[in-house]
């Protein structure tokens, strides 16, 4: 699914600077728990979560995160934003639960 | 749906034998953080997590919810399995990624409300 | 890779949870400078990652060496903490000791002594309880090493 395909269907905001929609993603995770994250080895992939600090940012820079969605309407704050653009790790935000939003992905096709 | 139905589709694997499936699943919720399950999940809900330690027991005992699935093959730890056992909740045991197991609960008509 | 050696030290400052994982940040920025192959960037990136963020949960301070020759990255993380009683038991999937505020924070889920295990090819751990903890870790630069022993101590 491309970023842009994503963000509608989940109907998502973008918060990062990078917009870069046509961004393809083949993979899906969800996690709360950064090491977790390290060892699933979720490269190139979508990491949704509920956790809005920076280690968010950087868990994700060194699994090789290509994006982040965040769910319940969590919004991290400037300093997480900011560390996510000079990562170049685009943000979305959705109102949808993380279960209804790995539901509705999970309906459209992405796999872990 | 039954607990039990859920079981039997995704073919769970119950390391509490011993207590009743026939519980009513009210919708599903997924979270790794203690404080978000206890301030958003529903009474009846089932909670999937990656999380081993004995607190999940409180929290679902105090959430009243219908069961536990630890995801990614994780197994509970002896002290959560004996509380599970004491305090009435089912745990279960899925070796998919919760991304996966949401989706297929997903699409077995269960939503988070 | 390129033929060079290089060699660093970052400072570790406990509880600084806004710049955790900047020193492994770092030093995968250094590994990428190097061109050192992707696949072994990540597993050092991810070992340091848990390494660093071990000393700043549970430590007062500590720091991470990194010593880089064209066989091997070698990283040596040192900290002033309260040590480790049982390893055995500290290398244990889901094993912790994180306080629930840690654990909301998305640490603490027991799985970092055992990542690092996972990606490194020898871990060594020393330990005084009291007396803090030093973690040495080396991943193996050359395609022989591929079949390397995990060997902990």
């Amino acid at each position: 699914m491309t970023l842009d395909e994503i963000k509608n269907t989940l109907n998502a905001a973008v918060i990062s600077k990078r917009e870069d929609m046509n961004l393809n993603i083949v993979r899906a995770y969800c996690a709360d728990l950064m090491s977790d994250v390290l060892a699933f080895s979720i490269t190139n992939s979508l990491l949704i979560t509920h956790l809005t600090n920076t280690q968010v940012i950087r868990t994700a820079e060194i699994a090789d995160v290509k994006t982040i969605v965040f769910v319940q309407s969590k919004r991290p704050d400037i300093e997480t934003i900011a560390l996510a653009d000079t990562k170049n790790i685009p943000l979305l935000v959705t109102d949808l639960s993380m279960y209804e939003a790995c539901g509705k992905l999970y309906e459209k096709g992405l796999r872990s | 749906m039954k607990l039990y139905e859920i079981v039997n589709s995704l073919s769970l694997e119950v390391k509490t034998p011993s207590l009743d499936l026939n519980k009513e699943v009210t919708g599903g919720y997924v979270s790794d953080l203690l404080s978000d399950v206890i301030g958003n999940s529903k009474k009846g809900n089932v909670w999937i997590t990656l999380q081993t330690h004995q607190n999940i027991i409180a929290v679902a005992t105090l959430r009243d919810m219908s069961g536990i699935i630890l995801v990614n093959g994780r197994n509970p730890d002896a002290n959560t399995l004996l509380k599970a056992n004491e305090q009435g909740i089912p745990l279960m045991v899925s070796s998919l990624p919760a991304f996966e197991l949401v989706g297929r609960l997903y699409s077995l008509g269960i939503r988070c409300q | 890779m390129d033929n060079k050696v290089a060699e660093g030290v970052f400072f570790l400052t406990g509880k600084d949870f806004s710049n955790a994982g900047a020193a492994s940040s770092n030093l995968k920025g250094v590994l990428e400078g190097m061109r050192v192959q992707p696949d072994i960037i990540r597993r050092a990136a991810i070992a340091a990652f848990e390494a660093e963020m071990n000393v700043i949960i549970y430590a007062v301070a500590g720091m991470m060496h990194y010593y880089i020759t064209p066989e091997t990255i070698r990283i040596v993380v040192k900290d002033m903490g309260s040590g480790i009683p049982d390893i055995g038991l500290a290398m244990t999937e889901g094993y912790s000791t994180a306080p629930d505020y840690i654990r909301e924070m998305g640490f603490g889920s027991g799985m970092g002594l055992p990542n690092i295990k996972k990606n490194a090819d020898r871990l060594d751990i020393d330990s005084v309880v009291g007396g803090g903890t030093t973690l040495e870790f080396i991943i193996y630069l050359n395609k022989d090493s591929k079949g390397a022993k995990n060997e902990t101590l």
